[in-house]
């Protein structure tokens, strides 16, 4: 069986050498007498860009959301730099949310009475930035995603795959050094799909934002940098050798 | 798809005389082309050749003398290297895979792992095929897309097959 290749139980980037941004280990979480989490490892480096797949039902969103700190789980860890993000309370986990991580989500959930501009400066503003730059920075960004001539169009009058790339803009405009996005195509074309990870794996990787992502659609999984396959709440591959 | 091998790993299972071995051949693989005889008895002296079979005595009789064939630990080698080898993407490579899956699952070895393999090398190929898609010209990115959707087919087999592992299990044990 000299041959035959062997694949990793948990999720551990091959090593380069420099810490994780973002360590988990040992992640496990019910809800009621379901086990969403049985116990994960995952690593993802900065500047990284690793797909989380797997059916329906098999824990992929709830583990974003896990290392999110968005759900606590009942045991294991999750390290961010050098803060213990399950040892914080809500108050510390929204502070580091704020200041740290960025989200995507399947609908993109723009606030619909704010244009495109608007719903891309807001993150800035609460983040203290003065208002004029903000505006500045939120063009610059409607730009870079190929944007410019939807500025001052309410969400309504956006495509579903221009209106993602609003909030890819969104989320990227505080400069996150982590995006997590729960099925960012999932209501998306082929097309529109393909311009959305190519907008938004080329902004991250330009910006040397990590990106952990779930999807169900091989295609979107492969524009990341590697794979992690979720099943019944345990990871069965880490991509390691792949 | 690989028959000589299909055929060695149907011997994985215990010895037996090669008219039992095609016809266990044909239950799962020959519904549309059963395997001649004759297809049957080259095989076997191949793998008797390369040290992967052996007979196993002769019954005297009133019809012609039988042998009955064994597979041997280098045989049985040679099944596990198959099976966890994973395949490069190709339009034949259903078949394969289908022959690898229910050789694992007659021999107790761990399909579920032989699919995740094969999804992993499936995925490495998506990736590069993403990759090259990168500012390249239109006609290069249709040419992916044409491979990629390719592979996203056998990929969705292959997840299908996952879930269904523990039925096909209890068909092959009939």
């Amino acid at each position: 069986m000299n041959k035959v290749e062997t694949i990793s139980m948990s999720a551990r980037a091959p090593e380069n050498g420099s810490a994780p941004l973002l360590s988990a280990r040992g992640l496990r979480l019910a809800f009621g007498l379901t086990e969403a989490l049985r116990g994960i490892d995952l690593d993802c480096h900065a500047g990284e860009i690793i797909a989380v797949t797997g059916p329906s039902g098999s824990g992929k969103s709830t583990l974003l959301h896990v290392l999110a700190g968005v759900l606590v789980p009942d045991e294991g860890t999750v390290d961010y730099d050098t803060v213990r993000l399950t040892d914080l309370d809500e108050a510390g986990r929204s502070r580091l949310r704020l200041d740290k991580f960025g989200f995507v989500f399947q609908y993109g959930q723009l606030l619909p009475d704010l244009n495109a501009v608007d719903n891309v400066t807001i993150p800035l503003l609460l983040a203290g930035v003065k208002r004029r730059e903000a505006r500045r920075r939120a063009d610059a960004w409607l730009d870079r995603l190929g944007l410019g001539e939807c500025s001052r169009k309410l969400p309504g009058q956006l495509s579903g795959g221009q209106a993602q790339r609003v909030a890819i803009a969104r989320a990227l405009a505080t400069k996150p050094t982590l995006l997590f996005t729960d099925e960012p195509t999932g209501s998306l074309d082929s097309l529109a799909a393909e311009t959305v990870m190519l907008a938004l794996t080329e902004a991250a990787r330009d910006a040397n934002t990590a990106v952990i992502l779930t999807t169900h659609d091989p295609r979107t999984a492969a524009y990341a940098d590697r794979e992690v396959v979720v099943r019944d709440g345990q990871i069965t591959i880490g991509g390691a050798y792949g | 798809m690989d028959n000589t091998t299909t055929l060695l790993g149907l011997l994985g299972t215990g010895a037996s005389y090669g008219y039992d071995l095609k016809s266990r051949y044909d239950r799962w693989f020959g519904l549309k082309k059963p395997l001649a005889f004759g297809q049957v008895y080259t095989t076997l002296t191949r793998l008797m050749r390369n040290g992967w079979i052996v007979a196993i005595g002769a019954e005297a009789g009133a019809g012609p003398e039988r042998k009955r064939y064994g597979i041997t630990p280098a045989g049985r080698a040679r099944v596990l290297e198959w099976i966890f080898t994973p395949e490069v993407p190709s339009e034949t490579l259903q078949s394969d895979l289908f022959a690898k899956t229910i050789i694992a699952l007659l021999l107790g070895d761990d399909a579920g792992r032989l699919l995740d393999l094969q999804r992993s090398r499936h995925m490495a190929r998506m990736r590069e095929l993403t990759n090259e898609k990168r500012g390249a010209g239109l006609a290069v990115v249709l040419a992916c897309d044409h491979a990629l959707f390719h592979i996203e087919a056998d990929l969705r087999w292959i997840d299908l097959t996952a879930a269904r592992l523990s039925q096909l299990q209890a068909e092959v044990k009939k």
